[in-house]
């Protein structure tokens, strides 16, 4: 059915005609806040699609509204169906996929044929645009950088209507302003990246406990050399002595020898069955909770593990998000960089706990060097991560970290963001006036826009 | 397994295609666009079919492309053992009652057209000792209601002839099996509102790769509608022609 015009299946369109019926369904992020009123249009024709749509939105993993129409937008392209590989060479690795393959499947599909992605975040339910959009990092990011410095091509469909083949040597600006650009600089339609062999499907890892902030960011900077994964756990609850306590996690590739078999496919999920009403997550909860997994790791551990439980503890509960009932919640990450010194991530959580601010536990992790995409959020320092519950309050929360962050000259992630406020965010990178003129030269009508670029650049 | 298929560059054949790649099929894809259709080929290459997959031109709307595109992929295939149709076309009710061309081109397509290419598919299946013709209709087809009244006509008319001809070739080796979807989120339900039983091709896709292994001549998918389909056709028409389903 090639033929169905798309916007015949468009509810609205950026300005509605008077008799447009009002729209009921809504839009949000993986926070679930804020919603917004919109509607995602799949199709298997992405090209088709992002004619009409140019916004694009994958597993709609991004927690605040990078992945939300703007104002007076209503709809939003989404990719998940377009998801065929195009090619892989076992020879070099090098996987060329439509934009929507999800890395589920990368994984599922390649992990048995001895590849894994160059780098992954917290959770496989993403899509390869999608990392190139957030130009994701993970818990090798101190040695293999970003998902961008792998990437060797992308297709992309800009603001002005044209199919464009960027690379680091061809429109390289587009190229690096799309690596990281939330999806701004045009709609992402295929990605070429270079896949990572690996000895074994299998990983071994240690898990080892800290007894305080100071201590856990000396043994990551320790493990750097040796670890080619690290990342920890931190208890923002606990103050004085013990603030910053944790588990540190430090992982390899499992050898062939060591691995306990091949890869054992098809891993079921429970799923959260309803929303936790509010008081399921308040502080005595959040502190119970992170007691016991404190204590849980007293002993710490080594041992070889399936790459799902050491890469994507979360995936294993579906819909977990409903933990925070019905108003959601809000991620906040940050770097730190390395000239805020040793002590910024104890003034961090300081800053956090004096505040109130409670959070399951936080994912701190050490960056390497800064990628070359525009915006690309990590940079030599310390990263630390929370979700944070929305409340009354969450807001001036928000404010009051991203003012932290700012002293310290450390800056946030957007594709955690749905709160930061215009001026903090700006004056945080340098780099986005950059990132700008990248943006307004290959959409000079201003057609591509998000939600939260409407919040944080105007349009 | 040597299957030819038409529909698998989208929604639920894109699944089925899938499911038979990663279980090593040789797969010949059937459709109207080359390069989509060479597309969909690679990906299933890249997801475990056998050897090369091929692909053939064939249009559902233009009967005159059929046996070409057939012994296209016998050659191609050097034979083969099943066939798979999941091309279809769909429109609202009040679309095709608006606009009678629309409404001609579907009635042809997913009844006369669909028809004429099994008559061709299964005289080949024959030629070789028989084998499997897997064919999507819809429970749309099972009673006349209001929201599907003309596709559901097209489909009903494609349910009563493959049930006649599972009757009549089944001894003689040629296992037909009709798939009865309910409503799946695909490309072709988009924009419309998903019912609570709402499938996923992938799920539909491991009920039809099932049936196709076992030879179940009718099967619903997801299964639910298999009970939901028996107390529709149980209803009366006096209470039929007041609901609105
Ligand atoms: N989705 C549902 O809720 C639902 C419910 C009941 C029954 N069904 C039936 O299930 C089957 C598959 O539906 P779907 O939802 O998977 O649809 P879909 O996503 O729209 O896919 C339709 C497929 O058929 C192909 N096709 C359409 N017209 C064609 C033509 N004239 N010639 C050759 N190929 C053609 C398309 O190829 P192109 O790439 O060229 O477009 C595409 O591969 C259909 O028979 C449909 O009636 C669907």
């Amino acid at each position: 059915m090639t033929a169905k015009p798309l916007a015949r299946r468009l509810p609205g369109s950026r300005s509605p005609s008077p008799d447009t019926p009002p729209l009921t369904s809504t839009l949000s992020g993986w926070g679930r806040a804020p919603v917004v009123p919109g509607v995602e249009i799949r199709d298997e024709d992405l090209r088709a699609l992002t004619k009409d749509i140019p916004l694009v939105r994958g597993l709609g993993r991004a927690y605040g509204d990078a992945a939300l129409p703007a104002p007076g937008d209503v709809a939003i392209a989404g990719s998940t169906r377009a998801d065929r590989i195009l090619s892989f060479d076992p020879t070099t690795g090098i996987l060329r996929a439509e934009a929507g393959l999800s890395l589920d499947t990368i994984c599922d599909l390649f992990l048995p044929r001895g590849f894994f992605t160059p780098i992954t975040p917290g959770t496989r339910f993403v899509t390869l645009g999608g990392m190139v959009a957030c130009d994701v990092h993970g818990k090798n990011h101190h040695v293999d950088g970003t998902f961008g410095r792998h990437v060797g091509a992308l297709t992309v469909r800009t603001g002005t209507g044209q199919i464009v083949t960027c690379s680091p040597d061809r429109h390289a600006d587009l190229f690096w302003a799309t690596i990281g650009g939330m999806g701004l600089t045009g709609a992402v339609l295929d990605v070429t990246v270079r896949l990572t062999p690996i000895p074994s499907p299998w990983i071994f890892e240690e898990r080892e406990c800290m007894s305080d902030i100071d201590t856990f960011v000396t043994a990551l900077k320790g493990a750097q050399a040796t670890w080619p994964m690290t990342a920890g756990w931190i208890d923002c609850l606990s103050g004085g002595r013990s603030m910053g306590r944790g588990v540190i996690l430090r992982g390899r590739w499992a050898t062939a020898a060591e691995a306990p078999g091949p890869f054992p496919g098809g891993y079921r999920r429970p799923s959260v069955p309803f929303d936790f009403p509010e008081f399921a997550l308040s502080r005595p909860t959040i502190r119970l909770f992170n007691d016991v997994f404190y204590l849980k790791h007293r002993r710490g551990s080594r041992r070889v593990v399936h790459p799902y439980t050491f890469f994507y503890p979360l995936d294993a509960i579906g819909r977990w998000t409903r933990m925070y009932g019905t108003r959601g919640f809000t991620q906040y990450q940050c770097v730190l960089p390395e000239a805020a010194g040793p002590d910024a991530p104890r003034r961090f959580l300081t800053a956090l706990t004096s505040r109130g601010g409670a959070s399951f536990l936080c994912v701190i992790k050490d960056c390497g060097a800064e990628g070359q995409g525009l915006l690309s959020f990590p940079r030599p320092g310390i990263s630390i991560a929370l979700d944070i519950p929305m409340r009354d309050h969450t807001q001036a929360l928000i404010d009051a970290l991203n003012e932290q962050v700012l002293r310290e000259g450390g800056r946030i992630y957007l594709a955690k963001d749905a709160l930061s406020r215009a001026e903090h965010y700006r004056a945080m990178d340098p780099r986005i006036g950059h990132f700008l003129d990248v943006r307004r030269h290959w959409d000079p009508d201003g057609r591509i826009r998000s939600a939260q670029s409407a919040r944080l650049f105007g349009w | 397994m040597k299957v030819i298929l038409v529909g698998a560059t989208k929604g639920i054949g894109r699944a089925v295609a899938r499911r038979l790649a990663s279980r090593g099929a040789s797969m010949s894809l059937l459709g109207r666009d080359k390069a989509e259709l060479e597309r969909s080929a690679r990906d299933l290459e890249a997801r475990g079919a056998a050897g090369r997959v091929v692909t053939a031109l064939c249009d559902m709307a233009d009967p005159d492309t059929f046996d070409a595109a057939l012994a296209s992929a016998d050659a191609d295939l050097d034979g083969f053992d099943t066939v798979v149709v999941t091309a279809a076309a769909f429109a609202t009710q009040e679309r095709l009652e608006a606009e009678p061309a629309l409404l001609r081109r579907l009635l042809d397509t997913n009844f006369t057209n669909t028809i004429l290419f099994c008559e061709a598919a299964r005289k080949s299946l024959l030629s070789h000792g028989g084998g499997t013709l897997c064919v999507v209709s819809s429970v749309a087809g099972e009673r006349g209601r209001k929201p599907v009244v003309l596709y559901g006509a097209s489909k009903a008319g494609l349910s009563a002839y493959l049930e006649g001809l599972d009757h009549k070739f089944r001894p003689q080796g040629l296992v037909t099996v009709c798939v009865k979807p309910g409503f799946v989120t695909t490309s072709m339900t988009e924009g419309l509102p998903a019912p609570p039983l709402a499938g996923t091709p992938e799920a539909v896709a491991a009920r039809i790769v099932r049936a196709i292994d076992r030879g179940t001549p009718v099967v619903y998918a997801p299964g639910i509608w298999a009970l939901v389909m028996f107390v529709i056709r149980l209803l009366p028409r006096t209470v039929m022609r007041r609901v609105g389903f």
